[in-house]
């Protein structure tokens, strides 16, 4: 199921939520609304829910090209995972997952037997067989996200709206968790948006980017293109690292090279301030002799560090892709360097 | 619990402030409820037993606990609506209803009951009209429903308002995106999780309903064997120097007191075991 959101506003008294905020998803995709607190994405989300309506007079929400704007959440057929899960504490884990089919009118509810049956099923899906019986409070971050996924799914959703599905949980689970949503969106295909504030997330796990920022949408695309072709200066600075320099250029860590200041073409000579060799890899911090404001962060090889012998306290010098292929992108864009 | 933190004060500070807290309770609590009881039970079971049968104190219990039956219902169903409105909604005049559900507990209950006599008194605004259709409210059961279910209005409100704040929203949200409606939402998600709190409250809603003096007093009119409910009938056994049944009565309403304080605690430690509900 394609969605569709046309120009939204939401104001919530004077706070401005959503400024004129359109977006196209495609069907059986997984896209990611990336950005700070307070930039709208978890209004956005709840509008393609229902949970909150646009503002009167703007835009509309269409699931594969039918109004839905008018239409309240439990009809619209979503799935929605909260960021706390909002699990019914004085219920069990099947009772649950079954909610969204036992209050179906009578004529439409399954037979306690088949709401059994798909219960089964969710639980096997969501790797949790066996745990029918158990309560909310026993469960673990990460099996309470799953619960809280099964319930979403009981009813058939056409569209999965997940807000902060990993926010609150510990590293470790917490990648193990995306690795197997990913997986899991593989194998359903269900279209599905969710809210994140870690850019590395969704970089890894959508096929969508929306970097969003002050309620509008700044960028959108693939990962990689986001990545590589941030249109504005925000895109650049909150996805991967990245440095700015004196004439306000934008360069990435990987994108410099480390060679000795008393090299040729050498555009920057500075201290190793901190030098972290990890695996194959690895970082530096250089502060630059001239402008004692930025520290450079700098990648490089393991190799390459070994090979010039360095150590922290060592002058080297920096050398900065002529015009880095983002920055020719952002000129080309009127792309301008601002210090917000 | 026999921890020590650097807020805490020295063993022998400690202990003469708990012997304190204990000898104020025993001396203005205890003394005077066991006092009760010595009182009442002075002269024999029989004289117990007689002052609670005899006609004006059976009418007098009778007459309380309908009210309470009536008070405590309307205040519960009062109170879930107002709690419900204040915890989930933000609107105009939201904090205008809060200190309203307070006003009771505020204003003195002598003066919630002239408010009463006020309005619907042979001489109050709408005297005229009520006895023209022959409707008696002031010296009659409905003024006295009235005056307590005045009184007793904030003890359910009051209960649930921070209870369901703190619960928030989540829950109702997603009962609605599973499809649930108004009704089912209300029975099967936000019932439950408030259902101790509710309980709490309406245990002491119901203790001050069937205690209330000062409000119902002053709209009771004191017709004995009618309108005089058991705390004012023991006013007027004891003003008729008749001690026995009067304590004997007062018994009956310190063991109401006494049963509700258990159940409370009772409800306190099941919550607290449960490790979720209140606080």
């Amino acid at each position: 199921m394609s969605v569709s959101i046309q120009s939204i506003h939401k104001t919530f008294g004077t706070y401005t939520a959503l400024d004129g905020v359109s977006l196209e998803i495609s069907d059986g995709s997984l896209t990611a609304l990336l950005g700070p607190s307070g930039s709208g994405k978890t209004t956005l989300l709840r509008i393609v829910a229902g949970l909150e309506y646009a503002d009167p007079g703007s835009g509309g929400v269409r699931f594969h090209g039918e109004d839905v704007t008018g239409v309240p959440a439990g009809k619209r057929g979503v799935g929605f995972v909260f960021q706390h899960y909002a699990l019914f504490k004085h219920m069990t884990v099947a009772a649950n997952i079954a909610f969204g089919l036992s209050v179906l009118p009578r004529a439409k509810r399954p037979a306690k037997r088949e709401i059994g049956a798909r219960v089964k099923e969710l639980l096997r899906l969501v790797k949790l067989d066996g745990f029918d019986d158990r309560r909310p409070h026993e469960l673990s971050g990460g099996q309470r996200q799953r619960v809280a996924l099964a319930r979403a799914l009981a009813i058939r959703p056409k569209v999965l709206l997940l807000d902060e599905p990993f926010g609150a949980l510990d590293a470790q689970v917490r990648k193990d968790l995306r690795r197997w949503l990913r997986q899991f969106h593989n194998e359903i295909g269900l279209t599905t948006l969710f809210v994140t504030h870690d850019q590395e997330e969704a970089l890894e796990l959508a096929d969508q980017v929306v970097v969003m920022r002050n309620a509008r949408i700044e960028q959108t695309g693939a990962p990689q293109e986001i990545y590589d072709q941030p249109r504005t200066s925000f895109v650049y600075e909150f996805l991967g690292e990245v440095n700015k320099l004196e004439d306000g250029r934008y360069v990435r860590p990987h994108e410099i090279e480390l060679t000795f200041a008393a090299e040729e073409g050498v555009h920057l000579a500075g201290r190793v301030d901190h030098l972290f060799v990890a695996g194959p890899f690895a970082r530096l911090s250089v502060m630059p002799e001239r402008d004692r404001q930025r520290e450079i962060e700098v990648w490089a090889t393991r190799e390459r560090v070994e090979e010039m012998a360095l150590a922290s306290g060592d002058i080297v010098g920096l050398r900065f892709p002529t015009l880095p292929a983002g920055a020719q992108r952002a000129a080309a864009d009127g792309f301008r360097g601002d210090d917000s | 619990m026999a921890y020590r933190s650097a807020v805490t004060e020295s063993t022998p500070v400690r202990w003469l402030l708990i012997g304190l807290a204990f000898g104020i309770l025993s001396l203005f609590l205890l003394l005077p409820l066991a006092a009760v009881f010595i009182e009442a039970f002075r002269r024999g079971w029989e004289v117990f037993r007689d002052a609670l049968i005899e006609d004006a104190a059976f009418a007098a219990i009778k007459l309380t606990l309908l009210a309470a039956a009536i008070a405590v219902p309307l205040n519960t169903l009062f109170g879930l609506v107002a709690a419900w409105l204040v915890a989930k909604f933000r609107f105009r005049g939201r904090s205008l209803l809060i200190a309203l559900v307070d006003l009771p507990f505020a204003v003195s209950p002598v003066i919630a009951g002239l408010v009463f006599v006020l309005l619907f008194g042979a001489q109050g605004w709408f005297g005229p009209w009520l006895q023209e259709h022959d409707i008696r409210i002031i010296f009659a059961l409905p003024g006295i429903v009235l005056a307590t279910v005045f009184v007793t209005f904030p003890f359910v409100a009051r209960e649930l308002i921070p209870l369901m704040e703190s619960q928030g929203n989540d829950q109702e949200e997603a009962a609605v995106t599973l499809g649930a409606r108004g009704w089912q939402i209300f029975r099967r998600v936000t019932l439950p999780n408030i259902k101790w709190g509710l309980l709490y409250g309406v245990l002491l809603c119901n203790a001050r309903a069937m205690g209330e003096f000062g409000a119902v007093s002053v709209v009771s009119g004191h017709i004995r064997g009618r309108t005089n409910s058991l705390p004012l009938h023991v006013e007027v056994l004891y003003n008729e120097y008749q001690f026995s049944a009067a304590f004997a009565c007062a018994a009956l309403l310190a063991l109401l007191a006494l049963v509700t304080l258990g159940l409370k605690s009772a409800i306190e430690h099941f919550t607290g075991s449960r490790g979720s509900g209140r606080h």
